[in-house]
């Protein structure tokens, strides 16, 4: 693999950039793999390159029906943060942010992970003790966090309402300053690098349409492109379409798919320095560092496919904002549009194995996978690599719903993303 | 030097009414009815903007919707800032105040040009993935100074002065775009009575003809769409937007016009305007007429100031009366680019040479430019530009027929303007909202709206029609359609004509090549806005960014604020020919909402501020007020929190509340609590099914408390329900749970139980309810009533229909105190009234508010739970001490039975609610305090629940605290710990949830 630096940008402005190499192949795919990861988004580009660099299992084949990285990972609004409530999810999300803080230097890829800080509004007595609750979870599994008042709250983010004046007055936060926001795409085009240095077939435009399952365990995958090809184990990681590969399984999820839209201004100069969600007003925003508002808020009601939702979400989303910033009343908004989502009835994800031999499923990350993409990546990996759960994907096994060990991220957070 | 470009006549500007306006602090001259653009080019200003990446001085392009450059701060005072104002959008007001939003010191001289000039090189597609990675530390600081670069113009600091309406409109056919295609259209089912709305982004209708010189039956085009637009007006049903952009197409034929009201008259919208407007449409049928924006070609050097679209050239001096230069070159693959050549001649400044890239053209326009002498160079392009801040000449050489090498000498000519034409592209952006995929025509040499599920239909240069005859035939063909669809008559429409011109085949060719290859050649912009080149694009395409998604990521072509309007057919080609694909096979080009940026405010319209959210007041509320309470929001509800005498703290003020009400007698407004009306002759067995306890056997009369979970059986809400009648209760919920759990009802009765006779009514407000409580509640309350309270009449758990204070009024007779209480509900607009009443008579017995804080530790010390904050969806009944109210006798199931016989629910060890005592009886712990049964653990801690609910007693005496704690229930009187952040462990035992009264004497005297 070609490294990347300053200097090498340097030396190849000499040559016109005429030889930069690519950052992955064009692979014919071969008759069997190792491992086949369905879902060439960040999740799954992340657990092939685990595979690989901790595992040593190359021979791996990530199938993506669009372009890599085109799903959700494309789509999001790159939030990160690990002040989950409920020690499972803190582990796993803490686990990723741990990997995010050297992901750049392991990847020799700039993912631009910015850790510029999440702040989460509390506007009620029962947000503040959701808000305590939680902090002081984090502290004793630590994670950094602090509860903020207003006027700490004022001093981080000045131009915002928190005054008493509002309709749902800012009582306090709750802040973590290793939160942040990082460079979605790069994300997914670092992982594919490094994975492809290592040898993984990355074959993108190429749909899985059947699984091919034999005795109780699966044996391969049938595409549209290149018909079966087989596996010795198979990881889907597909993101809001896993019911479609459950279905093909046969079995059922648990798991609904959402629109979930978001949105971005035209970019202006700097004026929002981290990352400020509301959950009760319902909204959130971040500045990029090109300057757009980077703007989001919670899921379209009811189920779908298709990547577009409804306009009284946008509005309200919008009211929300303008709600938290009145300066921002004539700021203008450039380009709205949507992902699809898939939610877990405990707003937690799935990394388990299946009825199927295996045959494990990655998904369920809803509204906010993003910020757990290494993490999960990681975890994933060694479950595949080794046929065995990791100790940190266990709690979130598919059958929790059946026995009823549910984390429920919902109740005392609430917060999505 | 006074607006040095603009011509002594023509065009529909007043010259009559000049206006002033400001840029860059200077003061020009304009004219009624010319854009902020056109008075910039008028005045003879060459640069309006720096690019994002390079720093390179950038002037005006085009003359609409897709202008990529001349993006401007807007803005007299700080209130009334507006970043990134398209010039060429922008109509032109006395005092207008416009800036160029980059540039240090200013936009003309910019010293980041410096950094551009020397390290554009090293900065191709992507260069920050591929640095700023070492050291590791440094990464903040780096970050820092990328983000100083950030950002065009920047958001006011200021509230918004203004208003913004929203407005929902229907009708049978929306046209957008009042072009030829337009106007035919929209009088096409006009006529026929339709309801049509007509809305255009421009101040007036017209579009393309409002810059042509073409004739319509021998006439100015502009006389047919006056007749036209006179016409619509004068239809009853018939709705005209001008200054409305539909800038979104949702499914469902559900449309979004920003419609600007005021933009165009000052800064701030004069009083009793409103500045913009959302119509949020649906439409029975859509007719798209939104024209094609035109191609330019994408040449070395192809942004220095002065190179611009050949037809903004001929719009600037056709419409606005301005010359955007003094000699023009022209370089076009087409007929229709040699207008701006025509037009410049015509209006006595020296065309240079038209350059066509066509080896022997002699289209009818081609022909004219040679009738009048001009310079007609065939076989040939514009290789480079020279010039910084504007043209002073360019390099022109002839080229292959393919448009793929130079093959000849290269000639300079001097020239402060380049024209340039490639073609036009279909405004295709609305269709591709609803994710219609654009399909690629060989013969318009661009998209077109593809196959779609909507009802749309299209019209005119959308697919590729482009001239005036043809424009209004299709026209009144998709009136004519959507009539039909609608089954409506259709009336003829007549149509005037435009003579014929004879056309030949445009070249499909997009990127101009040069002596160099496009790595070594000065820089061939594609997407101006952010700085894209051809050889950027290439060096995506060598690196494996092969999806055309993955280019204009990679590259962030497109992602400006005029969304690759001029840029991305062009880059998509030179994408196409780096990986030697065609156009539509490296993909299509997805467009999003919206059409042009649209104001914030405009989409929030009135609700924020005070009508963010709606408030909910009691009607008692204004008592409160008058009585210096404080305030709780929960849910909407304006709830009294506390109410503080003069100089009383709030820890003071609690617990003389509480003592009060222990002692003597309190009130509480529970107004806010949800009531459901629920009657049916199967509202029993509904109840029984909802609720986790039994319900088979309560009594008329009689009150009983119930939990309600969800599938997973954890608990969700719950209130006293009573039976008011056989087939008739009332229920309560909590106050925040209300809507929620009425929703949580008909989702159940409508989706799995639809065979219930049950029916469902809010009737929270129709009430309103006063809780007195405490020892001296009863003889309170017989002060007011003649009805028999004796605890044999009127016992615990009883709900009586009776007259209090002369209104007639439903009194239960149950507590959250543990107090003997009453609730007592009346009619609403009664309860201030009864309200008052009480405080009279309450005096002997000190009556005294209290307010929800009170509540809550009145209730802790009885240990009954709040849903929602002793609950957080996790927990189920047996969790919570509370198995008795759950019956497993009932023969049909309940909604949660099944979810809490999982095996995770049936463990041991859970997490389980109970009482917590310090061991500092002064010390509260804080709600929300994780519990640890080790405090000397290294972090991570293992944590094992943690408190919900704390206070101090002051009936008591000490704190008290509920909250949950692994196997809690089986671990009384051991002691559990409770880091804080500040250092301290407030060590506490595990306790009986109840307090006070554990047999429960006190509320059934
Ligand atoms: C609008 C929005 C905002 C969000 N904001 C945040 C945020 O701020 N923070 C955060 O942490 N998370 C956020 N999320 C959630 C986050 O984006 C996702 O949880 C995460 O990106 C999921 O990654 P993934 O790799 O699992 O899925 P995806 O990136 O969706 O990848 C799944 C891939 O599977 C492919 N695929 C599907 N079916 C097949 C098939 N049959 N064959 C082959 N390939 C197939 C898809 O094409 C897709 O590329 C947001 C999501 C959205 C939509």
């Amino acid at each position: 693999m070609q490294r990347y630096s300053g200097f090498g940008l340097l030396k190849h402005s000499l040559t016109h950039h005429e030889n930069w190499q690519r950052v992955w192949r064009n692979p014919t795919p071969k008759k069997e793999y190792d491992v086949i990861i369905i879902g060439g988004g960040g999740h799954g580009l992340a657990t092939a390159y685990y595979l690989a660099k901790e595992h040593g299992i190359t021979n791996v084949a990530v199938i993506e029906k669009g372009y890599l990285g085109g799903g959700n990972t494309a789509r999001n609004t790159t939030i990160v943060r690990s002040n989950y409530l409920w020690d499972e999810s803190a582990h796993l999300y803490e686990h990723a942010m741990k990997l995010w803080e050297g992901l750049s230097q392991d990847l020799n890829y700039n993912v631009m992970f910015s850790q510029r800080g999440v702040l989460n509004l509390g506007h009620t007595l029962q947000d503040m003790r959701d808000i305590q609750r939680r902090v002081s979870a984090n502290r004793l599994n630590g994670i950094d966090g602090e509860v903020l008042d207003p006027q700490q709250i004022k001093e981080i983010v000045p131009h915002m309402d928190c005054s008493d004046n509002t309709r749902y007055p800012i009582m306090g936060a709750s802040w973590q300053p290793r939160g942040g926001v990082a460079r979605h795409d790069a994300v997914a085009w670092g992982f594919a690098r490094g994975a492809d240095a290592y040898g993984v077939d990355m074959l993108q435009e190429t749909e899985v349409v059947d699984l091919v399952i034999e005795d109780g365990a699966i044996v391969g995958v049938k595409t549209n492109k290149y018909g079966v090809i087989k596996a010795g184990r198979v990881g889907s990681v597909v993101a809001g379409n896993s019911g479609v590969i459950a279905k093909m399984a046969g079995f059922d999820l648990p798991i609904e798919s959402h629109p979930l839209q978001a949105m971005v201004s035209e970019p202006i100069k700097p004026i929002l320095d981290t990352v400020v969600m509301s959950n009760h007003v319902h909204g959130y925003v971040s500045q990029s560092d090109k300057g757009d508002l980077v703007i989001g808020a919670g899921i379209d009601g009811w189920n779908g496919y298709g990547q577009r939702g409804s306009f009284p979400t946008i509005e309200h989303t919008m009211q929300a904002i303008v709600e938290l910033f009145p300066i921002f009343s004539r700021v203008r908004l450039n380009r709205q549009w949507g992902g699809i989502v898939d939610t877990c009835p405990d707003a937690c994800p799935i990394i388990s194995k299946t009825p199927v031999e295996n045959l494990f499923f990655n998904c369920g990350w809803g509204t906010g996978g993003f910020k757990a993409t290494p993490g999960s990546g990681h975890v994933f990996a060694a479950s595949l690599a080794t046929g065995e759960m990791h100790p940190m994907a266990k709690p979130f096994s598919m059958f929790r719903f059946h026995d009823g060990a549910l984390i429920d991220e919902h109740g005392a957070a609430g917060v999505a993303h | 030097m006074s607006q040095k470009n603009r011509l002594g006549t023509g065009g529909r500007i007043d010259r009559t009414t000049p206006l002033k306006f400001q840029y860059n602090g200077k003061t020009y001259t304009g004219f009624q009815g010319d854009t902020l653009a056109s008075a910039i080019l008028a005045n003879g200003i060459d640069v309006v903007g720096r690019s994002f990446k390079y720093s390179r001085p950038r002037g005006v392009v085009a003359a609409g919707a897709e202008e990529p450059n001349a993006v401007l701060q807007l803005g007299a005072t700080e209130e009334t800032q507006v970043p990134n104002v398209r010039a060429t959008q922008q109509e032109l007001f006395d005092g207008l105040t416009s800036q160029a939003v980059n540039g240090w010191p200013n936009v003309d001289n910019d010293m980041m040009s410096w950094v551009g000039k020397l390290g554009g090189k090293m900065m191709p597609p992507g260069f920050y993935y591929k640095t700023f990675m070492y050291p590791k530390s440094l990464w903040d600081t780096y970050e820092s100074m990328i983000r100083k670069a950030a950002g065009l113009g920047r958001s006011p600091l200021e509230n918004d002065p203004d208003t913004y309406d929203k407005v929902n409109q229907h009708c049978d056919v929306l046209v957008v775009g009042a072009g030829p295609a337009g106007l035919a259209a929209a009088l096409t089912a006009a006529r026929s009575g339709a309801r049509v709305i007509l809305a255009d982004e421009q101040s007036e209708f017209g579009g393309s003809l409002l810059s042509s010189k073409e004739l319509l039956d021998g006439k100015p085009a502009t006389s047919w769409v006056k007749s036209a637009v006179d016409e619509l007006a004068g239809c009853a049903d018939v709705l005209l937007l001008p200054r409305a952009t539909v800038n979104g197409y949702h499914d469902h034929n559900f449309l979004t016009i920003h419609e600007r009201l005021t933009d165009h008259l000052a800064d701030k919208a004069p009083v009793g305007m409103v500045r913009q407007r959302l119509h949020r449409v649906r439409a029975k049928w859509v007719v798209l007429a939104t024209g094609a924006h035109e191609r330019p070609l994408v040449f070395s050097n192809n942004d220095v100031p002065g190179c611009m679209i050949a037809s903004a050239v001929s719009t600037y001096i056709n419409r606005y009366g301005v010359v955007p230069g003094s000699e023009l070159v022209l370089m076009t693959t087409n007929d229709y680019g040699y207008q701006a050549a025509l037009d410049w001649h015509d209006a006595q400044r020296k065309v240079v040479a038209i350059v066509d890239t066509r080896q022997n053209p002699q289209g009818a326009r081609v022909e004219q430019a040679r009738k009048r002498g001009l310079n007609v160079i065939t076989g040939s392009a514009v290789i480079e530009v020279q010039g910084s801040k504007r043209v002073s000449g360019v390099s022109v050489a002839t080229i292959d027929a393919a448009g793929n090498k130079v093959t000849g000498a290269v000639n300079r000519l001097n020239a402060d303007t380049v024209a340039s034409s490639g073609g036009w592209s279909p405004v295709i952006h609305l269709s591709s909202h609803t994710g219609s995929r654009p399909v690629w025509d060989d013969k318009v040499v661009g998209f077109v709206p593809g196959p779609t599920v909507q009802k749309q239909l299209t019209a005119g240069g959308i697919n590729g029609k482009y001239s005036i005859n043809e424009a209004l035939s299709e026209g009144v063909l998709a009136g004519l359609n959507a009539l039909a669809k609608l089954d409506l008559p259709a009336t003829e429409v007549v149509l005037p004509s435009a003579a014929d011109m004879v056309e030949e085949a445009s070249m499909t060719l997009f990127q101009i090549p040069h002596l160099l290859p496009t790595s070594k050649a000065p820089k061939q912009f594609v997407d101006y806005q952010t700085d894209v080149t051809a050889a950027g694009i290439e060096v995506a395409c060598r690196e494996g960014f092969e999806s055309i998604e993955h280019v204009k990521r990679y590259t962030a072509m497109g992602f400006g604020t005029d969304q690759g309007k001029l840029g991305n057919i062009n880059g998509m080609a030179v994408a196409a020919k780096a990986l030697n694909k065609t156009i539509p096979e490296t993909g299509t080009t997805i467009f999003r909402p919206n059409y042009t940026p649209v104001t914030f405010g405009a989409m929030v319209g009135r609700d924020c501020g005070e009508l963010f959210d709606p408030k909910r007041y009691t009607a008692m509320h204004k008592w409160h007020v008058e009585h210096g309470a404080k305030f709780e929001d929960v849910g909407q509800w304006k709830r009294g929190w506390y109410y503080p005498k003069p100089g009383e703290s709030m820890q003071e003020c609690l617990d003389r509340e509480c003592k009060a009400t222990r002692d003597s007698v309190g009130i509480l407004d529970a107004s806010t609590l949800g009531k459901i009306d629920i009657q049916g002759a199967d509202a029993r067995e509904f109840l029984g099914r909802i609720y986790t306890n039994a319900w088979a056997k309560l009594a008329v009369g009689k009150c009983r408390y119930g939990l309600m979970c969800g599938e997973d059986g954890m608990v969700f809400d719950d209130g006293v329900t009573s039976c008011l009648g056989d087939n008739h209760f009332l229920m309560t919920t909590t106050t925040g749970g209300a809507p929620r759990v009425l929703e949580w009802l008909e989702l159940w009765h409508q989706t799995e139980w639809p065979e219930l006779d049950v029916y469902f009514n809010t009737v929270t407000d129709h009430w309103s309810t006063l809780t007195i409580s405490g020892p001296n509640s009863r003889k309170l309350l017989s002060e007011l009533t003649d009805f028999d309270l004796s605890n044999e009449n009127f016992s615990f758990m009883d709900v009586h229909q009776c007259t209090v204070a002369g209104v007639p009024a439903r009194v239960f007779r149950i507590s959250f105190t543990g107090e003997l209480s009453y609730e007592i509900n009346v009619q609403a607009n009664y309860g201030m009234h009864v309200w008052e009443k009480l405080f009279e008579h309450g005096k002997q017995f000190n009556l005294t508010p209290y307010g929800t804080e009170t509540m809550h530790v009145l209730r802790a010390e009885k240990g009954f739970i709040i849903a929602g904050q002793d609950t957080d969806g996790s927990v189920h009944p047996h969790d919570l001490g509370m198995s008795w109210c759950v019956s497993d006798q009932k023969p049909f199931s309940y909604v949660g039975k099944r979810g809490m016989a999982r095996q995770d629910c049936m463990r041991e060890n859970r997490k389980q609610l109970v009482g917590l005592k310090t061991k500092e009886p002064k010390v509260v712990i804080p709600e929300g305090s994780q519990a640890v049964f080790d405090p000397n653990e290294p972090i991570p801690m293992t944590m094992v629940g943690h408190i919900t609910s704390s206070y101090y007693s002051a009936n008591l005496g000490h704190s008290i605290a509920m909250g949950v704690i692994k196997g809690g229930l089986s671990r009384m009187g051991e002691t559990v710990y409770y880091p804080q952040a500040d250092g301290r462990v407030i060590e506490a035992e595990i306790c009986s949830l109840v307090f006070l009264d554990p047999k429960g004497e006190r509320q059934n005297v």
